[in-house]
């Protein structure tokens, strides 16, 4: 068997050519409503399943492509960090974990940044890959949302996180555990630039992810379904000695709970962070006569006279008075961006 | 809980010389002799373990009963103290402390984890375990703090933030990220002291601080040994080795630029100088603050700033 696996499958594989993790023609199940689900069909459907409509995982770079508009970012490389600072071995080193993870993912940790427009706006996105290590936080991706900040800040744009994490990265000990206070100064950094800090909250967001940055956003927006808490499941059940409710830390949980402000679908995330920035970083002092309220609900101008509608909802073309950045013109968010900067 | 297993040989030897000295009044003066010659033993016995001891011996010494506890501290380092109770939101949270005091001389803001000293103490302060209404007390307080200028000492002793459905309910990741920020913000000096053990986030929500010390024994840790054993070794038993790979004594945290310096204790541990263990962290507290006076709210802000972010880079 050894033998077979090692030596003659690989030989085979290399003659055949490299194969892909699913193929094409693959059916799988929903981990929720177990329906048939065919592969094309569901990566078209960004993960999300049509029967049930189940958020499943998905890869970074899809999180990335269907959050900037048209899929157009600039990727940010990750800073360099001091490699396995605690020399830490448990069954396995954490140096071959990482190694492993790094040949897996090719990527340097469990972070991905992009910059493009979101709505028309600059924005910054720094999401995490589940893929690496659980998504865990070390000191990579501890220097990657400092990056992520400055980046934003050097750029006057949004910054957006998007965890999905199981926690801080035991191997490195302590120097994880700062992770928690360092990302924090990162988000305020950009926070008190008047920049807006959004949270995208991805299943899982748990432990010391999701009692740091994860919870200081300006606006905290989940997927549906997500399982968003500080400590686990099995941890609390066996402290309360009790069996939790199925939508216990769910993310429609956490917005009873208030502690997210919206459940947003996968396919409106770019939607609905558009609009938000529009209304953070396009802020108006002064009224427009050219702006109605919305269809049906009458019109009245500033003066207090009634104007008809001119058949357009909302005001897309209103003039910007205040625009958080003087240096370039923003688009207004039905225009088609230009090519991403950078 | 109040005995070491590493302890055994010297527990025993103490116990002779405890027995000795019940008999010595009807005995000769020879046992006078015996018991000095015993009680140099002892010494000698506790000096040659607490110099070696392994991490794993570290996390037992550290989680002792008989440590002192923030309420010793307070009963011993602080005049005039006044508990403040309540996050003015859902409850009063008896696990974590705080109030105003006067340290010598200086008001301060002092608050920590309190673990109780028997079943019934342990029970009403949660074992230490903090609720979200008690880092929001915390915030509450370090922002009344910011508010008249004064200083901040934060004690820190506790296994992590309470793990229940309640806390959960209530919002404890938000509360433990807010309390953190708040510490990142507060423009008047704030002083940690990792007096036991420092439990993962439950810890740092009080201890991002301008200077933060550790006493000699305790341990400071991302997550406790035996939860790091059960998922990477996939077995609690191997929680001593986990120990050890966490790197989580305070001698390893000053070698990683983590803390700012180590407070020593007495020996044997500070379970057996209770006195001088509360003494040692005052002074270095009050060394802190009086190196730290007069401040400049600004400043300090982004001093603390700098020292978080320059931690772990190369």
């Amino acid at each position: 068997m050894n033998w077979l696996s090692n030596f003659i499958r690989p030989r085979i594989r290399s003659i055949v050519g490299e194969q892909k993790d699913v193929p094409d023609n693959l059916w799988q199940k929903c981990d929720a409503c177990e329906g048939m689900l065919f592969h094309k069909e569901l990566k078209a459907n960004l993960n999300v399943c049509y029967h049930c409509g189940h958020h499943m995982g998905i890869h970074v770079k899809q999180r990335l492509e269907i959050l900037f508009d048209d899929g157009r970012y600039d990727k940010i490389p990750l800073p360099a960090v001091p490699v396995d600072p605690l020399k830490f071995k448990d069954k396995k080193r954490y140096a071959d974990r990482l190694k492993e993870s790094q040949a897996k993912t090719k990527e340097n940790d469990a972070l991905m940044i992009g910059r493009g427009k979101i709505g028309g706006q600059m924005a910054v996105v720094a999401a995490f890959d589940f893929s690496f290590m659980g998504g865990s936080m070390g000191t990579g991706v501890g220097e990657g949302l400092v990056k992520a900040a400055e980046t934003a800040i050097k750029d006057h744009a949004a910054l957006i996180v998007v965890p999905a994490s199981g926690g801080a990265r035991m191997q490195e000990g302590a120097l994880s555990l700062m992770q928690m206070p360092r990302t924090i100064i990162a988000v305020d950094m950009v926070k008190e630039q008047g920049l807006p800090y959004i949270v995208l909250l991805t299943n899982p967001t748990t432990g010391g992810v999701s009692a740091s940055f994860a919870m200081v956003g300006d606006i905290h927006i989940s997927e549906p379904g997500a399982m968003i808490g500080f400590a686990g499941r099995r941890v609390i059940e066996e402290t309360v000695r009790e069996t939790l409710p199925k939508e216990f830390q769910t993310a429609e949980y956490l917005l009873d709970h208030g502690m997210v402000d919206m459940v947003v679908k996968r396919a409106d995330l770019n939607a609905t962070i558009g609009k938000i920035l529009g209304l953070l970083m396009m802020r108006q002092t002064s009224g427009d006569p050219k702006n109605t309220l919305p269809d049906g609900a009458g019109g009245l101008s500033a003066g207090g006279k009634m104007v008809t509608s001119p058949g357009r909802s909302g005001g897309t073309r209103a003039e910007i008075k205040t625009n958080v950045k003087p240096r370039e013109p923003a688009n207004p968010p039905h225009e088609k961006p230009r090519r991403a900067a950078g | 809980m109040s005995q070491l297993d590493f302890e055994k040989p010297i527990l025993e030897l103490e116990g002779k010389i405890a027995e000795l000295k019940n008999v010595q009044s009807d005995q000769s003066l020879n046992i006078g002799e015996e018991v000095s010659r015993m009680q140099s033993k002892v010494s000698r016995l506790l000096s040659q373990t607490y110099a070696k001891l392994t991490p794993a011996q570290k996390v037992q010494v550290a989680r002792h009963g008989n440590r002192p506890h923030f309420l010793d501290y307070t009963k011993a380092m602080i005049t005039d103290f006044t508990p403040l109770a309540g996050d003015r939101n859902f409850a009063q949270d008896h696990a974590l402390i705080g109030g105003l005091g006067r340290f010598m001389g200086r008001s301060v803001v002092i608050m920590g984890q309190e673990r109780g000293h028997d079943t019934a103490t342990r029970i009403k302060h949660n074992f230490g375990m903090t609720r979200p209404e008690g880092y929001r007390k915390a915030q509450r307080l370090m922002q009344m703090a910011d508010q008249f200028q004064i200083p901040i000492i934060t004690l820190v002793d506790t296994a992590g933030a309470y793990p229940g459905k309640d806390a959960e309910e209530r919002g404890q990741a938000e509360a433990i990220a807010k309390s953190i920020e708040t510490c990142l913000n507060v423009r008047v000096p704030i002083i940690s002291v990792v007096i036991g053990e420092g439990g993962s986030g439950g810890a740092i929500a009080i201890a991002t601080a301008d200077r933060v010390y550790m006493l000699e024994h305790a341990i400071y840790s991302v997550i406790s040994p035996e939860g790091c054993a059960s998922i990477l070794w996939r077995s609690a038993e191997f929680a001593g080795d986990a120990a050890a790979a966490l790197k989580l004594t305070a001698q390893d945290l000053y070698e990683l630029k983590l803390i700012d310096a180590i407070i020593p204790e007495p020996l044997g541990g500070a379970h057996r100088g209770r006195d001088e263990a509360v003494a040692s962290v005052a002074r270095q507290i009050d060394k802190a603050l009086t190196q730290m006076t007069p401040w400049r709210g600004d400043d300090l802000k982004l001093s603390r700033r700098k020292k978080f972010l320059a931690m772990g880079r190369a």
